[in-house]
C-alpha cells in the first residue's frame, strides 16, 4: 500500500530520480521471479500429481526427507557442542578452526564432492582404512548424508554461535558464581536463551541439506532409492521426463517457501 | 597409489575445466592454398557450436583443432554432455550449428521437434562397448560372468544415457548365450552402485577404483588406456550407430555443413578411428 502511495507521487510530482533505484531492481527482481513463475506454469496442469506421484519422484522424495533430516541431526549433534566452544572458549588456533568450518558455505559443492571421494573413497587417504572393516562409503545412503552434513552443517554451527556469543557475559558470571558448572549452564542458560538462533540454524541446514545435488552426485552416485534425491532426480528427469523433473522442482520451491517462512517469522520475533 | 588417484583427478578436473568450451586455438599465419570458407567477403572471426555425446570429448577436441587449422579465424566451441542432456538443452532454446548425438532416438525427437534437418542427418560412426576395470582390479575379475558375483559394485549409464540403455541391452543379449545363466542380466544390474550421468561419469568412477567395474564404449577405453578391459562376443555387442546434423537454428549453416563433411571426410575419420570407434566409410 504505501508503496503504491509512494510510487504515486513519484508520478505525480516530478521526483524522477526515484526510477534510479526502480529501474535497476526490476531488472534483478525479473531475472529472480520469471523463472520461478515459469517452472510452475509449465508444470500445473492436469498431470501435475501423476507426475509427482510417480515411483521415481516418491523414492526421491522419502529419500531426500530421510537424509536431509539425518544430516540435519547430525549437524546439530556434533555442531551444537562446537558452536558452543567457538563461542565461549579462547584457545591457540581457534581462527584456523573458525575458517575450516565457514569453508564450505563458499566451497563449490563439486569440490566438495570430489574432497569427500579422495578423503573417504574406497581407494582414498582415508577410507583405504575402512576397507578392512568390510565398509566401502561411496554409494551408499551414508555417503548422501556425509555430503549434505558437509556442506550443510557449518549453517548450523555459524547460527548457533552467534546465538551463544549474543547471550549477556553477566548472566554466565552470576551462574558460575552460583556454582553451576558448564554443563549445567549450557543446559539451563545457554539453551533456553538461544534457541531461536539454534532453530533459525536447524532449518538453514535442512534447506540446505534438502538442495545438495553437486557434492552428493560426485560422491554417492545415482541410484534410485537409495542416493538418488530430489535434486538428482530432477536433474536426470530433465533427460527422460521434464514432467517429472518440474513436478520435484515445484515441491522443492514450495517446501523452501514455508521453510523461508518460518525463517523470517524467527528472525523478526529476535529483533522486536 | 594415492598419487595415481591425484594424478587421474587433476587430469579429470583439467578436463572439466576444458571440456566445455575449448580453447580457441589462434589462426594459423602459414599462407593458406585453399580459400577460405566463410561467405562473407570480410573474413571475419566465425564461431561454430557443436553439441555432441560424451562419449565423443577426446575425438572431436583433436577433430576441432584440425578444422580450425585448415579454415583460419573459424573457432569451433563444444559442447559435451549425454545426447539426452544436448536434447533437451537444445529443445528448450539453446543455439548451437551441429548435433552429435550417441544414438538415433535423441535424433530422432529433435527432427520430429523441427529442430534438425532430417536430409542433413547421416551416420557418421558406429561405436561398440566393453567392460572396464580399475588397473587394480580390486574385485579380481576375470571373465563377464565374474560381473554376476554378488558383492561387485558395477557402475552403468542411467537409463536415459544412451551408454546405459546400450549396456542394458548387451546383458539381456548375453542372457540368450549359451555361455551365461538365463537371468545373468538380473544378477548383473543388482550389482549396480550407479547410474551415472554421462558415460565419461562412468569412466571415472571406475579410473578412481571406486567401482569394481563399468560398462563404456571401446573409446572411451582407448582414451583411458590404463584400464584393463574384457569385451563381449561379437554377436552379443551393440552397435551404436551415432548421427550428426546442422541444426535448423544454426547461425553458421554453411560451416556446420564443412564441419560434417570434415568429420566424414579421411582425415576425420581416421581421428575417430585413432580414438576407438569404428568409422563409416570404407
Amino acid at each position: 500500500m504505501s508503496l503504491l502511495n509512494r510510487f504515486g507521487r513519484w508520478l505525480s510530482t516530478d521526483r524522477r530520480p526515484g526510477w534510479v533505484f526502480i529501474l535497476p531492481s526490476l531488472v534483478l527482481l525479473v531475472l529472480l521471479g520469471l523463472p520461478i513463475f515459469a517452472v510452475f506454469w509449465k508444470s500445473v496442469n492436469a498431470y501435475f500429481f501423476t507426475y509427482a506421484l510417480a515411483p521415481t519422484a516418491l523414492s526421491a522424495l522419502r529419500l531426500s526427507l530421510l537424509t536431509s533430516s539425518l544430516s540435519t541431526l547430525l549437524a546439530v549433534a556434533a555442531g551444537m557442542p562446537l558452536a558452543y566452544i567457538l563461542a565461549r572458549w579462547k584457545f591457540h588456533g581457534k581462527t584456523v578452526l573458525e575458517l575450516l568450518v565457514d569453508l564450505p558455505v563458499v566451497l563449490p559443492p563439486s569440490v566438495a564432492g570430489l574432497a569427500l571421494l579422495i578423503a573417504f573413497g574406497r581407494q582414498g587417504v582415508f577410507g583405504r582404512w575402512l576397507v578392512p572393516l568390510g565398509i566401502s562409503l561411496p554409494f551408499t545412503t551414508a555417503a548422501v548424508i556425509m555430503a549434505q552434513t558437509f556442506v550443510a552443517a557449518p549453517l548450523f554451527v555459524r547460527s548457533a554461535k552467534i546465538g551463544f556469543v549474543e547471550i549477556d557475559p553477566q548472566l554466565e558470571e552470576a551462574a558460575i558464581v552460583e556454582g553451576a558448572s558448564e554443563l549445567q549452564l549450557f543446559r539451563s542458560i545457554m539453551l533456553p536463551l538461544a534457541w531461536r538462533s539454534l532453530l533459525t540454524g536447524i532449518v538453514l541446514t535442512w534447506t540446505r541439506a534438502l538442495g545438495e545435488f553437486g557434492a552428493t552426485i560426485l560422491f554417492a552416485g545415482n541410484l534410485e532409492g537409495r542416493t538418488q534425491t530430489m535434486p538428482l532426480a530432477i536433474y536426470l528427469g530433465l533427460e527422460h521426463s521434464l514432467g517429472v523433473a518440474l513436478a520435484l522442482s515445484v515441491m522443492l520451491v514450495m517446501v523452501s517457501v514455508v521453510l523461508l517462512g518460518v525463517l523470517r517469522k524467527l528472525e523478526k520475533k529476535k529483533y522486536d | 597409489m594415492k598419487r595415481v588417484a591425484l594424478a587421474i583427478l587433476m587430469v579429470a578436473a583439467l578436463l572439466a575445466a576444458c571440456g566445455p568450451a575449448s580453447p580457441p586455438v589462434p589462426a594459423k599465419s602459414t599462407p593458406q592454398i585453399e580459400p577460405p570458407v566463410p561467405p562473407t567477403a570480410t573474413p571475419q572471426p566465425l564461431m561454430i557450436t557443436v553439441f555432441a555425446a560424451a562419449s565423443l570429448t577426446e575425438a572431436f577436441t583433436e577433430i576441432g583443432k584440425d578444422f580450425e587449422a585448415v579454415h583460419p579465424g573459424v573457432t569451433v566451441t563444444f559442447n559435451f554432455a549425454s545426447s539426452g542432456s544436448l536434447r533437451t538443452q537444445l529443445e528448450q532454446g539453446a543455439v548451437a550449428d551441429v548435433f552429435a548425438s550417441a544414438n538415433q532416438t535423441e535424433m530422432d525427437t529433435l527432427i520430429t521437434d523441427n529442430l534438425a534437418e532430417a536430409n542433413s542427418t547421416q551416420i557418421f560412426l558406429n561405436n561398440s562397448l566393453l567392460v572396464i576395470l580399475p588397473a587394480s582390479n580390486p574385485a579380481n575379475i576375470q571373465t563377464l560372468q565374474d560381473l554376476a558375483r554378488p558383492g561387485i559394485k558395477l557402475v552403468l549409464g542411467d537409463t536415459t544415457v544412451p551408454a546405459g540403455k546400450y549396456a542394458r541391452q548387451i546383458l539381456a543379449n548375453l542372457d540368450k548365450d549359451p555361455a551365461f545363466t538365463s537371468d545373468f542380466s538380473t544378477q548383473v544390474l543388482a550389482n549396480v552402485v550407479s547410474n551415472e550421468t554421462n558415460v565419461k561419469q562412468v569412466v571415472a568412477k571406475t579410473q578412481l577404483g571406486e567401482a569394481d567395474a563399468g560398462i563404456v564404449y571401446v573409446s572411451d577405453a582407448v582414451a583411458a588406456p590404463e584400464l584393463k578391459a574384457i569385451e563381449f562376443p561379437t554377436i552379443d555387442n551393440v552397435i551404436a550407430k551415432y548421427p550428426i546434423s546442422v541444426l535448423k537454428s544454426a547461425p553458421q549453416p554453411d560451416l556446420a555443413a564443412d564441419f560434417i563433411a570434415y568429420v566424414l571426410s579421411p582425415d576425420g575419420q581416421a581421428i575417430l578411428k585413432k580414438w576407438g570407434f569404428i568409422p563409416v566409410a570404407p
